[in-house]
């Protein structure tokens, strides 16, 4: 890139700000709130309820594999700033999620993403030799389950549709929810 | 607007600058599985160009990418990305 390289992220990002501020685009204020507001409602209790919608009401199961956005404004998250696809795993195929060029995901819906996530090994790995990268996440797959990747290179962010836990019959959808991992909603685990 | 089931190949270009073509699938041959939609082509984006392409969800087969592996990685890449496989 440039002579900025070598200098830590935190002095860049905040020279871009400061360069955004000086134009009147945006105050510091304005850009602390939004920061606040991303992280307090950004968690992966958000594509749980989903997750957990889609377990008990095939309908919204549909909705949910044909419009991840408007899947996703049924359960109030209606601010998504990308296009939600969502992949569903079965017992003939298994999906993973990966951003080979940077980090991306639905943040908004998963959460800050964890360290791994943005980690070379990961990122490099798992278009390269997916079954290995899965059974260190303790993910064992049989050779009659196929492995999807799905690489975020767009505007499109991935979401994990896992498959129900089996005699989960009786549970509540809150209870179901609960049950949801963010890396279930990666596809690093089996829910 | 190529159609979902078309069989394209990554072009093998290396452009000056930023580009969300990622070099392992660069001349390999996969799927349109998807349509996405028309987003504005990111490598014109960074030098304060709006020029909106169609992008496609494109598969390959590891095997295709790698020369081996039974898994198939899927890739979201733009109009001028792709040629006719």
């Amino acid at each position: 890139m440039s002579e900025h390289d070598d200098e830590p992220v935190a002095v860049r990002v905040r020279r871009l700000e400061e360069r955004l501020i000086e134009a009147g685009l945006a105050s510091d204020a304005e850009l602390d709130g939004f920061l606040s507001q991303l992280y307090r409602d950004a968690a992966p209790v958000n594509g749980a309820r989903m997750v957990a919608r889609a377990w008990t009401d095939p309908e919204y199961r549909a909705l949910l594999l044909a419009d991840g956005n408007a899947a996703g404004a049924e359960l109030g998250f209606d601010r998504m700033s990308y296009q939600l696809r969502v992949v569903a795993n079965s017992p003939a195929e298994h999906n993973v999620i990966v951003c080979t060029l940077c980090s991306c995901y639905p943040v908004s819906l998963l959460g800050p993403s964890p360290s791994w996530y943005k980690s070379f090994p990961y990122r490099s790995r798992t278009v390269r030799e997916p079954r290995s990268v899965l059974a260190e996440f303790g993910v064992t797959l049989g050779d009659d389950v196929s492995v999807s990747v799905w690489d975020s290179t767009s505007e499109a962010r991935y979401m994990v549709l896992p498959a129900r836990p089996a005699g989960t019959g009786g549970l509540a959808e809150d209870e179901l929810a609960a049950r949801v991992t963010l890396n279930g909603l990666i596809g690093t685990a089996i829910v | 607007m190529i159609a979902v089931g078309t069989r394209v190949r990554a072009r093998n270009i290396d452009r000056d600058g930023h580009t969300r073509l990622p070099r392992y699938v660069r001349g390999h041959t996969g799927e349109v599985v998807a349509v996405l939609g028309e987003w504005a082509l990111p490598d014109d984006s960074v030098r304060g160009e709006t020029r909106l392409e169609p992008c496609y969800a494109v598969r390959f087969p590891a095997a295709e990418l790698w020369g081996s592996g039974d898994h198939t990685v899927t890739v979201d890449l733009w109009e001028s990305y792709l040629e006719r496989a």
